[in-house]
């Protein structure tokens, strides 16, 4: 008994190395913080098109019966700007239907922006007075959001998204591997 | 050529570390003294290799070399000289190399002043000393190597992570690696007596001096950065109960239990495997707070590049290192015999009381960091475990040890009386009382628990000092030992920092106010005008300076100039707060983002006895170093024999 008391300690020091390891290698990220929004349908949609001249941003947009990648941005985010190239090439390499909603955005600094970096979006909305961004329960940009064909949110980014997150979540999920 | 050189000398170092960590060993065991004395050379050796590599990293970063991929990443041409100095550690590479630079010297610390200790415990104690020093060597050489190359060099660096670029923290690393880095002589001594089998008074008396002065580092090391989180953040707080600042404060805790128990060990022979326990923990807390900020498995607001599969690394060493020491304890500490026996009120009992508050103290704060990675781990949920947990156990808990702090120096040893006791204590008594009292009505009638606390630092004050009042008295205060003294300013200083961090968070006075030039603004009796706002320049960054006039009853009292700074390399804003202190107050402003059309936010902030806290904790260590002064507890201490028998 008394034995015991004095191999506690190395007991403990077990426990929480277990605990260590399993965080170091389960590629969790600890900043991330979770969202309410998984599992459930995405939030309305219902936005002016940010290219003059588009038919408006509507819930069906949402539920095609295609998985739908969302992307909130805007021209004078930075870490958008980052990850915009990862979207290019989703669009071109992989055909995805991604929708990008300009946040808080002019719309001309948003077109311009686009014009110089490239549109992979194959539809664009407008979100100006941030208020869709509300409903979507957005914290900043860029956020992202992959929706399945049945219009229900599967997965929540927020922050820029990486090249990780494209070949370990993104792309398994529009060859429909992850529900 | 010389970071060529640098890296040379650290492949040596590692050499002359495995040579240091092994034969030493074999000879301690079998006697031979020719083996044992190589412990002292390797040492030596060891300490100036790893200087001049840690010397040739300093010359890449003061001349700016570029070729350096370490000076790349976190130097630039146009940075202060300082800043150019303090980036050598202000990396994951670079504070690495410093903290294996620590190391190495309080090896050849333990070499030059442990003459007095027996052969086989010096080379025992250097041999594992060494055997870290070899986990560390290596870590650096093969996963974080400081003298990479880059080809082609580029024209210029990125530049030091701007929250970084502050006198405050320049010497916050350095000092909070001399007290994590000095546990591992205590952490060193545990393992060698473990393996002799052998804890007695000696061992105590030669442990505690390495305890203490890593104690005093690491005390100034938490007030540093805990000073500079106070008007770099600009949150107007002190602490936050980060991770990171968590992490220190752990081996702080068990630092100051370790201290104390120590001494029950040296004058009473008792509580040996405890004592040696608590050796073995305050070492592992700091590598376990290294972990934690280097492995990012927690967020905090700290900046250090992190990668998990160093994180691997510093796991697997963590396991070695803690994990060896406690496998060897579970094996061998159940044969250290106690000793003397005592009653509940005595000396050893106020001793183990706190120690028993400060361990569960250091537990809590254990469990608070560690809750969050474990829930989320089990069940996926979020959660973060802030201050109001940490408010909820820490009062509780430091209430009767700070209550039982000012009693335990009257108590005798074996056996003792309270009711005496606190006769001697009755003006401190009295006084605290009276300090709730006036707390309560003149200040603050709504918070009891600060009116409570309050009183609680007015008691350690008067308390510890109420211990000098025989000798005033007899006239002998010029013949007290250092090491009491520097138990009474210690303890003093406790209530100091009580003092400070009371009246801060409790009855601060704030303002948050939308301000253009020309704006004034009330605030706690004083007058506040935004007279302007300007566009400087840095050395290395673009600041908005806020000009405001304080005045007091149309009298010009001071001019605060708090400053908004673009780090222009690194792209990111820093809030450069400005204060204005009295030494009972802090005068504490902010400037926020804002523009000439709409105005800038202003946040003003009167700190009640704010610089109490570090003026406090300074102390605080201060008192560990007079104690480190007194003859007795010089490292070279008397020999083993004499000493038992002394204790008889």
């Amino acid at each position: 008994m008394r034995r015991l008391l004095f191999i506690l300690p190395l007991l403990t020091l077990a426990l929480m190395a277990g605990f260590f390891a399993w965080s170091l290698t389960s590629g969790r990220d600890p900043a991330s913080i979770g969202s309410v929004m998984v599992g459930r349908p995405a939030p309305k949609l219902d936005l002016p098109a940010l290219r003059p001249g588009e038919a408006p941003l509507t819930d069906a947009d949402l539920r095609t019966g295609k998985p739908v990648i969302v992307n909130f941005f805007a021209s004078w985010c930075t870490p958008c700007l980052a990850e915009h190239p990862l979207f290019t090439r989703l669009a071109e390499r992989e055909g995805a239907t991604i929708i990008g909603i300009a946040w808080k955005n002019k719309r001309d600094d948003a077109l311009a922006w686009l014009k110089k970096l490239g549109d992979p979006f194959k539809l664009a909305g407008l979100d100006l007075d941030a208020r869709t961004g509300l409903d979507w329960g957005l914290s900043g940009v860029p956020e992202t959001y992959l929706i399945d064909g049945n219009g229900i949110v599967r997965r929540h980014y927020r922050g820029p998204i990486t090249e990780r997150d494209l070949t370990e979540t993104i792309l398994p999920f529009l060859k429909g591997t992850v529900k | 050529m010389v970071a060529e050189l640098g890296h040379f000398a650290l492949i040596l170092a590692l050499a002359v570390a495995l040579v240091q960590g092994t034969l030493p060993l074999v000879g301690a065991s079998r006697g031979d003294l020719r083996l044992m004395s190589l412990g002292r050379t390797a040492a030596l050796t060891q300490a100036f290799l790893v200087l001049l590599s840690f010397g040739a990293l300093t010359q890449a970063y003061v001349t700016s070399d570029f070729s350096v991929l370490n000076v790349v990443a976190n130097s630039h041409s146009a940075k202060p000289l300082l800043y150019k100095i303090s980036g050598v550690w202000g990396n994951h590479e670079g504070s690495m190399l410093l903290w294996a630079l620590i190391l190495a010297l309080f090896g050849a610390a333990v070499a030059i002043f442990g003459n007095n200790l027996p052969d086989t415990l010096r080379s025992r104690v250097l041999a594992i000393q060494a055997l870290i020093g070899v986990g560390f060597l290596a870590f650096l050489l093969f996963t974080s190597n400081p003298f990479e190359r880059v080809f082609p060099a580029p024209p210029d660096g990125n530049g030091l992570n701007p929250l970084l670029q502050d006198p405050g923290l320049a010497f916050h690393p350095p000092l909070l690696y001399l007290g994590y880095v000095g546990f591992s002589v205590t952490y060193a001594f545990a393992v060698a007596a473990l393996l002799e089998g052998r804890v007695d008074a000696a061992w105590a008396r030669w442990v505690r001096p390495w305890a203490l002065a890593a104690w005093c580092f690491l005390t100034l090391g938490i007030a540093l950065g805990s000073w500079w989180a106070y008007y770099i953040l600009g949150w107007g707080g002190f602490w936050f109960w980060d991770p990171v600042e968590n992490a220190s404060l752990m081996p702080w805790l068990a630092g100051t239990a370790l201290l104390h128990s120590a001494i029950v060990v040296e004058k009473r022979d008792a509580l040996k495997s405890w004592t040696v326990l608590l050796a073995l923990l305050a070492f592992s807390l700091s590598l376990l707070g290294t972990f934690l900020v280097r492995s990012g498995v927690l967020t905090s607001v700290h900046a250090f590049a992190q990668d998990p599969a160093r994180g691997m690394f510093i796991l697997a060493f963590l396991l070695l290192v803690t994990g060896g020491g406690l496998a060897l304890y579970a094996w061998r500490a159940p044969q250290l015999q106690g000793g003397g026996l005592f009653q509940p009120v005595s000396r050893e009992g106020a001793l183990i009381l706190n120690n028993l508050l400060l361990c569960t103290l250091a537990a809590t704060v254990l469990l608070g960091t560690l809750y969050p990675l474990f829930l989320d781990l089990l069940t996926g949920n979020k959660v973060s475990v802030g201050p109001p947990f940490f408010n909820a156990t820490f009062v509780p808990l430091c209430a009767p040890l700070f209550a039982a702090l000012c009693v335990g120096p009257f108590l005798g040893w074996k056996r003792a009386e309270l009711g005496p006791a606190l006769m001697r204590l009755r003006i401190a008594l009295v006084v605290s009382l009276a300090a709730i009292v006036v707390a309560m009505t003149m200040i603050d009638s709504r918070s009891t628990l600060a009116a409570l606390a309050f009183g609680f630092g007015v008691w350690l004050i008067v308390g510890s000092l109420a211990s000098l009042s025989d000798r005033v008295r007899s006239g002998t205060l010029r013949t007290i030992p250092r090491s009491t003294l520097g138990m009474v300013i210690s303890h003093a200083s406790l209530g100091v920092v009580v003092l400070g961090s009371v009246a801060t968070s409790s009855w601060n006075t704030e303002l948050m106010q939308t301000m253009k030039p020309g704006d004034r603004v009330d605030f706690a009796g004083y007058s506040v005008l935004l007279e302007r706002m300007d566009e400087v320049r840095g050395p290395n960054y673009i600041a908005e300076r806020a000009t405001l006039n304080v005045s007091v009853g149309g009298k010009p009292y001071t001019v605060l100039q708090p400053e908004r700074r673009l780090f222009t390399v690194q792209r990111r804003q820093i809030a450069e707060t400005a204060i204005q202190t009295n030494l009972l107050r802090d005068f504490y402003a902010t400037l926020g983002e804002g523009d000439p059309r709409q105005g800038w936010v202003i946040r003003l902030y009167l700190n009640p006895l704010a610089p109490w806290i570090w003026l406090g904790a300074a102390l605080c260590a201060l008192g560990g170093f007079v104690s480190l002064s007194d003859r007795r507890l010089r490292i070279g201490a008397p020999s083993r024999k004499p000493v038992l028998q002394a204790a008889e």
